[in-house]
């Protein structure tokens, strides 16, 4: 299978008071097409900056300096204007951010948003064909009154709906690549669990792609079909999601997974910050590469 | 939109509420100037006993409670007494000259909204890059000078040393343009005048933009200190996620959320163009309500300072109660909400 998404050596530094401090250490991975591909790790490893490399918003902040290759189904993005980069998030590449009701504008109505995005593939649409497409989306995403949620304002629904409103935009121009970023982390766990299984059924159907950033093992392991762990701006593991949960190779990936809870007791796991086995070379599964 | 109408109301009330409390005060406050408002009128040739009548038919011999009750009846039915300085009904003067005040601080009203919020708008668009540090230079310099100064620097750049633009005064005088609404700019182009509406126009420009310089600064700044902070909520980012161009997120996604918190203060700038407009009608010797009040003042002319000031007060109100509703009416928060406005 060929790669929607491949990240190639990535560096990204950024020039600070103290100078040139980097961030990411040369990382690699990559989304094949209409696989769910989850990068996981803790705050401040590294996950939602590349995310925002691959959208080429970060190269816009002046003291960030990026460096590696970043190629979108088999295309150089490095060598694309900024125009031409622009024109692909929104079509091709898709994203849904943390909180839902804080990524929706607070003074435009769900409808105006929605055809907002819509025309982005359809710069000519009307407002009623854009209601019409948006209502039958959000239909897919189980809204059902969308009349009336096409006429609110974020503020005015749920976190839950509002979620759902995320997703069928995100998916309305059908993207062959969607970054969710932590989607659903702002909402509570049930609310968070079911809009996941609606956004997992709606990526299987449609085929798209998903590069998947988390730092819930559990919905990792419901969600993706691949796994890299990212820690201080280094890949330590990858492979396949079952492969990485049976066996996790790295003692990063361990300690990663030791820090869930368990619903059957025993207290909080005890856990160092850091630990030199962190920093072990990095760990590949079989089928992991590809 | 009923939510709308609880506001509008409630702040009719409040405003009516403020417009008694104005008049008790600028009514006190008339009568402790020193001097005898008979005596002024009359003049040092005048007897005793023309004083002791002119004093009796102002019942300036009552108390002053009861003079206020005098004052109050007769404003229920529009009459706010005689000026002794013109001797002509207040009411009648005060048509006369406000609409030159109107039209001058409504035009600057117009450069601070059309200039400052655009600037504002870059300014933010470009944060932390030379435009924006030119653009907050600039409207740092703008608040720093009050208007009468703005003004004086103005005439001599533009109409003394560069004379582009006129003096003084609202029109040339060989135009002949009847009265309707007394704002020339409408009037001109109610008679189909194009040359005297570009006349007016001319003459205007230069007053509403000395009374506007501060406005627009301050406008300026809080446009772009709001819009900085709404660049950093998720929704902007959505929006550059989504391939928005940075164009259209400016003028849109982060210019409208910014504007609300902006549009009070904004709103009580405009109001405040009233008092300075003044001192710039001083400057540009425009015929408007600063020379009529000023006259007023000097004269203790009672009935005038009160009917100047009250007019003053209730356009203040009433600008004051338009930017609310157009909150209200670009906040979906409080359009919507089941309680009112807080």
């Amino acid at each position: 299978m060929s790669d929607v998404l491949e990240v190639r050596d990535l560096c990204l530094r950024f020039r600070g008071y103290s100078g040139m401090s980097e961030v990411l250490h040369g990382i690699s991975l990559n989304v094949r097409a209409g696989e769910r591909v989850a990068l996981v790790g803790e705050s401040g490893s590294g996950k939602s900056v590349t995310a925002r490399i691959v959208l080429g918003l970060l190269q816009e902040l002046p003291s960030a300096q990026v460096e590696g290759g970043l190629f979108f189904e088999g295309e150089d993005l490095n060598r694309l204007s900024r125009r031409q980069w622009q024109a692909l998030r929104g079509t091709s590449i898709s994203m849904i951010f943390q909180d839902p009701t804080s990524s929706l504008n607070p003074v435009f109505t769900i409808g105006t948003q929605f055809a907002e995005v819509l025309r982005r593939r359809d710069p000519k649409l009307s407002r009623e064909a854009a209601d019409e497409r948006a209502g039958t989306l959000l239909q897919s995403v189980s809204i059902h009154d969308h009349a009336r949620v096409l006429g609110a304002y974020p503020f005015q629904l749920s976190g839950g709906m509002n979620q759902r409103v995320v997703i069928a935009m995100a998916l309305a121009n059908h993207p062959s690549l969607l970054i969710a970023d932590e989607p659903g982390t702002a909402l509570d766990v049930t609310v968070q669990a079911q809009t996941l299984k609606l956004m997992h059924e709606l990526v299987e159907r449609s085929g798209t792609a998903v590069l998947f950033i988390s730092h819930n093992l559990g919905v990792v392991r419901e969600f993706a079909d691949r796994v890299f762990v990212i820690y201080r701006g280094r890949i330590v593991e990858q492979g396949p999601t079952p492969a990485i949960f049976e066996d996790p190779g790295h003692a990063y990936t361990r300690a990663l997974m030791a820090a869930v809870p368990r619903i059957t007791g025993g207290g909080l796991p005890e856990l160092n910050d850091s630990e030199s086995a962190f920093l072990d070379p990095m760990v590949v599964h079989e089928g992991g590469k590809a | 939109m009923s939510a709308v109408l609880r506001l509008l109301s409630r702040r009719l009330g409040i405003s009516l509420i403020v417009l008694v409390g104005v008049s008790m005060l600028i009514f006190g406050i008339a009568r402790v100037i020193p001097g005898d408002p008979a005596r002024i009128a009359l003049g040092p040739n005048a007897t005793e006993e023309q004083v002791a009548n002119l004093r009796e038919a102002l019942h300036l011999n009552d108390p002053v409670v009861v003079q206020y009750g005098y004052f109050v009846a007769d404003l229920l039915q529009g009459d706010l007494g005689v000026s002794l300085y013109t001797n002509r009904p207040v009411t009648l003067d005060i048509a006369q000259f406000l609409p030159a005040t109107l039209e001058l601080v409504l035009f600057a009203g117009v450069l601070m909204v059309g200039i400052g919020l655009p600037l504002g708008m870059w300014s933010a668009r470009y944060r932390g890059r030379w435009p924006d540090h030119l653009i907050r230079v600039v409207s740092l310099l703008g608040v720093s000078a009050p208007s009468f100064v703005w003004a004086v620097i103005l005439m001599l750049l533009f109409a003394f040393f560069l004379p582009i633009f006129p003096i003084a005064g609202r029109i040339t005088d060989s135009f002949e343009i009847t009265r309707v609404t007394g704002f020339l700019l409408v009037d001109t182009l109610l008679a189909g005048n194009g040359a005297a509406f570009a006349d007016a126009l001319w003459h205007i420009f230069l007053p509403a933009f000395a009374l506007a310089v501060s406005g627009i600064g301050q406008a300026a700044r809080l446009t772009r200190a709001n819009m900085v902070e709404t660049y950093d909520r998720p929704y902007v980012e959505m929006a550059q996620a989504y391939g928005f161009s940075a164009r259209r997120i400016a003028a849109k996604y982060a210019f409208k959320p910014s504007l609300i918190p902006s549009l009070t203060i904004i709103g009580l700038d405009f109001a405040a163009m009233l008092g300075n407009a003044f001192l710039v009608e001083a400057v540009f010797a425009w015929p408007g309500l600063s020379r009529y009040g000023v006259a007023v003042i000097l004269r203790k002319d009672l009935n005038a300072i009160i009917g100047t000031v009250l007019i003053i007060s209730a356009t203040f109100l009433i600008v004051n109660l338009i930017v609310d509703l157009l909150i209200a009416f670009l906040n979906p928060r409080i359009r919507h909400s089941e309680r009112g406005a807080s």
